[in-house]
């Protein structure tokens, strides 16, 4: 008894202290407890820190694992690392932890007559094969499917690619970074013809200005922010939020500047009218490096099954354009954006001065849209039309949210429409991914098929018949799960779920496979600033737990594959990263021999002469560059990269009298994602517990709403109950409200709408139309 | 018997100061920040009577700028 006591209230110290360290992270991010952190090692421990990513995140911090007896004990920041140096978040310092939660999934599960049943790996991973093979005998390839992730490792971004596109021949791949970056990758290759930033993290150390668009970096990328505000402290940088909703974020920046949703497409074309009209246009950097273009405008929003868009660019010139922008003036603008014109003048005089470097940052604001190319394109035309871009702290920057978004789902291509190099459109591409796979070139088809969204309305109407998901939880992560939850449950589809923990979608499966955790395996990631980073094996997974690439490895032998895919148990994240290698050689994409990523935190690409190359597109910096000129956009054929001319147009779904608020839906610094793993650590779980509403303290007045009350959130999907939040951690405008996704027991994603952008099919959470009522 | 935690923040340049101040306090716990101005302080009393003094004695400190409360627990004696 006494003993349960002690240990219930040494419980009790250190969950005080985990929520003031919580408390800490927020107001200064990456602070390091690491004494807290050593005080938890088990006397006379003989640590053996191992270094690699963490697991969460875009960021790619380094950590280092602290191993004793087998067993990982601790984590800390590597100082090592040019990411992080040494810093960590409250997700980062906690990771391990959830690898001893009680519900893993350490054995293969079987759905038998209702039930799962335990059994044993080796046989399930034969009723997957079997499955599979089976469905395609009697429906043909493109009845089966993969939905992977940006949390997959590389090597297995690549066996899933090489199984599905050149073994079983079906585009059939997709993955949940559909669902985060494709609006940054669309808008990378209108503009430049080439995905991923120009620029790196070391920008921070050189800018004078940071303008986040939409993006709440104080929460989901706190240990850049903190970097951020080092700089703001040290040598005065300043911070400008602009955003539709007031976070941390705002309130340690240097200012606030808040829109209505939807209409950051007009405010940067306001900036670019004032960039022009006021003559700040960089004239010998636009005349030697720039096209302009336009594009089709009212493209839709997907919304109907099947839903097709293809652009149709046309050239125009710099007259026209500066036309286009006539009914872009701050004045115009300032009307419907609630922008002031004032702050509109202000954000285009900081782009326009040609003595200050200035970096903007977006991720999820400027991605999850119905026109995200677009708003990507229109961020670059500031950049493009100033100059200040592929230089030291000069730079577009789009973030990515999952640790190996870029690395895995971009750079291996774990898209629909991608290959390891290139895309499934261009027959280059694809013979040269036939060469390296040693598949006939016809095995490979020409076509797109299904992107995530439409993927999962193909197995609700029952043309796909299978289905494999691998570390990622659709049905609390996509839109409208209010029609995708009862499509999965259908018969019609035969789903098999690979996971660490039980989710919403494992609970659908017919086949759950255990897999291993991130440092229970090798890997590599690939993080927001174009760095691949390697880990070996830290510690042994539970029961028959294994690593997803060698789950795929074992179903391709099992279907007749086994000649593509010799890889050995042992070695196969080697084997692979070598193969994969391959397709990025040159000085364009190169990247750094495994060697090299085993010794260092990570080497970014185009690794080139034993040197990594920090911007890109700068004949300074990257020696790539081909053109005889300062600067060479090699990913277009002219080597100029591309101004669009992009209008702004409303969302698919705006508030009216019968539902008046936009919801707006988001993430918080305490939760990863869908929260499978976080709401399995204590500390993390315990300091936000569940999900909530955010109101705006007047339109809760209104309302009569008190903090806490249950309110019924719906839509013309569904609805969720969740409690109400008054001025606690985020601040919406009036006339919105804000929900995180992290909370399985309160599905906000049931009300979401699948809307998305035509161009990168990347589905829009940030609005649509809801009423709000007490439960 | 409660057991709370707070942020303490030092007057400038006085950390290890009030490190060393809260240290001497019984019933009271001190984690520093590594890399920032800031101190977590935990408190674990067995009464609210004596919580009050230990949070008394801590506000006392001349080295301390400003103390936060940031969670606080209360377990019955019989639990």
């Amino acid at each position: 008894m006494q003993n349960s006591l002690t240990s219930r209230r040494n419980f009790l110290k250190k969950m005080a202290a985990a929520a003031a360290m919580t408390a800490a992270a927020s107001m200064f991010p990456g602070i390091i407890f690491a004494s807290e952190q050593e005080a938890n090692l088990p006397k006379g421990a003989n640590l053996d820190w191992k270094k690699g990513p963490c697991r969460f995140c875009g960021v790619g911090c380094g950590i280092l694992v602290g191993v004793d007896q087998g067993k990982a004990v601790a984590v800390k920041g590597d100082p090592n690392c040019e990411v992080n140096k040494g810093l960590l978040c409250v997700k980062g310092y906690h990771q391990i932890m959830c690898t001893q939660a009680k519900d893993r999934l350490t054995h293969a599960l079987v759905k038998k007559n209702g039930r799962y049943v335990q059994t044993p790996i080796d046989e399930a991973l034969d009723l997957v094969a079997n499955k599979m093979k089976e469905t395609i005998t009697k429906h043909g390839k493109d009845s089966v499917a993969m939905y992977t992730s940006g949390q997959s490792t590389i090597p297995e971004g690549y066996v899933a690619s090489k199984l599905m596109k050149g073994a079983i021949g079906t585009n059939n791949l997709d993955c949940n970074a559909r669902l985060c970056m494709a609006s940054a990758v669309a808008g990378f290759l209108t503009t430049f013809g080439a995905d991923e930033p120009m620029g790196c993290y070391e920008d921070i150390d050189h800018a004078d200005y940071f303008i986040t668009w939409g993006n709440n970096m104080a929460e989901m990328h706190p240990v850049l922010f903190s970097r951020m505000l080092e700089q703001k402290n040290r040598r005065g940088a300043k911070i400008i939020d602009f955003a539709t909703r007031t976070t941390r974020s705002s309130t340690a920046s240097n200012k606030s500047i808040l829109f209505e949703p939807q209409t950051d497409l007009a405010v940067a074309n306001a900036i670019c009218y004032e960039i022009i009209n006021n003559g700040w246009v960089n004239k010998s950097f636009v005349e030697n490096h720039v096209n302009f273009s336009k594009g089709l405008t009212n493209m839709g929003y997907g919304l109907e099954d099947k839903f097709k868009f293809s652009d149709k660019p046309t050239k125009i010139d710099f007259e026209s354009y500066k036309k286009f922008l006539e009914d872009y003036t701050p004045e115009k603008v300032a009307k419907y954006s609630k922008v002031s014109v004032k702050d509109i003048k202000y954000l285009a005089a900081i782009y326009g001065d040609p003595n200050k470097k200035v970096v903007s940052y977006w991720c999820m604001g400027m991605n999850q849209h119905t026109r995200g190319t677009w708003i990507n394109n229109l961020v670059y035309n500031i950049h493009l039309l100033t100059g200040k871009i592929s230089q030291p702290g000069n730079g577009p920057f789009s973030l990515t949210g999952q640790p190996s978004a870029c690395g895995t789902a971009r750079e291996v291509g774990t898209f629909t429409h991608k290959l390891p190099k290139g895309v499934v459109t261009n027959e280059k591409h694809r013979r040269l991914a036939a060469k390296i796979w040693n598949v006939p070139y016809e095995n490979i088809p020409a076509k797109p098929t299904y992107h995530a969204t439409e993927m999962f309305r193909a197995v609700d109407r029952g043309d796909i018949k299978f289905i494999w998901t691998q570390v990622t939880n659709p049905l609390v992560s996509l839109p409208k799960t209010s029609r995708y939850r009862p499509g999965m449950e259908k018969e019609s589809c035969f789903v098999v779920v690979s996971d660490v923990f039980p989710t919403p979608t494992s609970d659908v499966a017919d086949v759950i496979l255990p897999a291993s955790w991130h440092i229970e395996k090798s890997g590599l990631y690939g993080n927001s600033e174009r760095r691949t980073q390697h880990w070996d094996k830290m510690v042994d997974g539970p029961g028959e737990t294994t690593p997803d690439a060698w789950m795929t490895i074992e179903v391709a032998k099992r279907m007749g594959y086994g000649d593509l895919f010799p890889y050995s148990e042992e070695n196969h994240v080697e084997e692979i990263y070598n193969e994969y290698r391959q397709f990025h050689e040159g000085a364009k994409h190169g990247m750094a021999p495994l060697e090299v990523l085993k010794e260092e935190s990570g080497a970014i690409w185009p690794y080139v002469d034993g040197k990594s190359t920090q911007w890109r597109f700068n004949a300074k910096y990257d020696p790539a560059c081909s053109n005889d000129k300062d600067f060479h956009f090699y990913g277009k054929p002219d080597g100029k990269a591309v101004i669009w001319q992009r209008p702004y147009e409303p969302a698919a779904e705006s508030p009216d009298t019968e539902y008046p608020f936009w919801l707006n839906t988001g993430r918080v610094i305490e939760h990863w994602h869908t929260g499978s793993m976080t709401r399995r650590i204590p500390v993390l779980h315990k300091a936000m517990p569940a999900a909530y509403v955010e109101f705006h303290p007047d339109d809760a007045k209104k309302l009569g709403v008190r903090n806490g009350e249950k309110i019924k959130v719906s839509s013309r999907r569904g609805s969720c109950i969740l409690p109400a939040s008054i001025n606690e951690r985020g601040l919406p405008t009036r006339g919105q409200v804000f929900v995180p996704f992290f909370d399985e027991n309160m599905l906000i994603n049931d009300v979401t709408l699948d809307a998305f952008c035509p161009i990168s099919k990347e589905p829009d959470y940030k609005k649509c139309a809801v009423k709000v009522e007490k439960a | 018997m409660p057991i709370k935690s707070y942020l303490a923040h030092p007057q400038e340049g006085q950390k290890e100061v009030l490190m060393e101040a809260l240290s001497k306090i019984d019933n009271c716990e001190v984690i520093p920040a590594e890399n920032k101005n800031l101190l977590i302080v935990v408190t674990d009393t067995e009464s609210q009577t004596d919580d009050e003094k230990v949070k008394g004695s801590i506000e006392a400190i001349e080295s301390l700028k400003l103390l936060a409360m940031v969670s606080g627990f209360n377990t019955p004696k019989n639990n």
